[in-house]
């Protein structure tokens, strides 16, 4: 664990999340934050695959890069004209920025202050699909055929939400 | 300390994830675009993840990734409703603009 190229690899993924998540929240741009977002959903993946969750860093890039990053795009594109740059207003800044410098410093003095963690001496190692697989097959097989309901009926209310409204015009 | 910054430990997972927490909840209280909004909603569940992922591994069970795997699929299907609902708003109200979203009130 302690291999510094290991190390240097992990703060390198470690500061592409952060820096491209501040972009995502400072930048005005609409069409810049959801780029920026890309950056951070491919940092957070490599971070996935840093915790041995290597199925799970799989399924980031397919479902956050292939699928909720092209819906918000399509979302920035159906509401704005792509010529003028669409800047998003600010509101609530003050305690915005408040909540926002109090709760990361309040979290990481407490991480910092405290050395309560105690680590297991099995940590996870090695792939993971194989035990994602039994797990899913057994344990949490309710979870996953409800999760299946809950995606049909999200997607059925969706289109029927967003289809275009011919009686309405 | 310089042994503490080179064995990367549960504290650097849970460092990445309280910005990542931070920033979302900054977007979300201060942006008045909605899609910023969401955005800042997907920042808030991916710091989640990192936090699942990372108890996972230091405990080494499996119960922090099924649920990673959960709050990934639930986090589609709140994205597709939601810009859903952002469409549907744009075609009434002409705008985003989450505070213009105001004819509840009296």
């Amino acid at each position: 664990m302690s291999n510094p190229t290991y190390t240097v690899i992990f703060y390198l993924f470690a500061a592409i999340t952060v820096c491209s998540a501040a972009f995502v929240v400072f930048t005005r741009n609409v069409i810049y934050s959801a780029f920026s977002l890309l950056f951070t959903f491919f940092g957070a993946a490599a971070l996935y695959v840093f915790l041995s969750a290597d199925f799970i860093a799989v399924t980031q890039v397919v479902v956050y890069v292939g699928g909720i990053l092209v819906l918000l795009l399509f979302g920035v594109m159906f509401t704005n004209s792509i010529m003028k740059v669409q800047k998003s207003e600010v509101i609530n800044i003050i305690p915005g920025t408040l909540l926002l410098v109090g709760m990361i410093g309040a979290m990481l003095y407490t991480f910092y202050t405290t050395h309560g963690w105690m680590p297991s001496e099995t940590l996870l190692q090695g792939s993971i699909v194989e035990r994602i697989g039994f797990e899913t097959m057994s344990r949490y097989v309710l979870p996953f055929e409800m999760v299946s309901i809950l995606l049909l009926a999200a997607l059925i209310g969706a289109a029927f939400l967003a289809r275009f409204d011919k009686s309405s015009k | 300390m310089t042994e503490q910054l080179t064995t990367i430990g549960l504290n650097h997972y849970l460092t990445i994830s309280a910005f990542l927490l931070g920033f979302g909840l900054f977007a979300v209280i201060t942006r008045k675009n909605a899609i910023v909004v969401l955005m800042g909603v997907e920042l808030i569940l991916n710091a989640a993840n990192i936090n699942f992922l990372a108890f996972s591994k230091f405990n080494g069970g499996m119960e922090g990734v099924m649920f990673a795997l959960f709050v990934i699929v639930i986090a589609a299907a709140e994205a597709a409703i939601a810009l859903a609902i952002v469409i549907n708003i744009y075609k009434i109200f002409k705008s985003v603009d989450v505070s213009s979203i105001d004819s509840l009130k009296e």
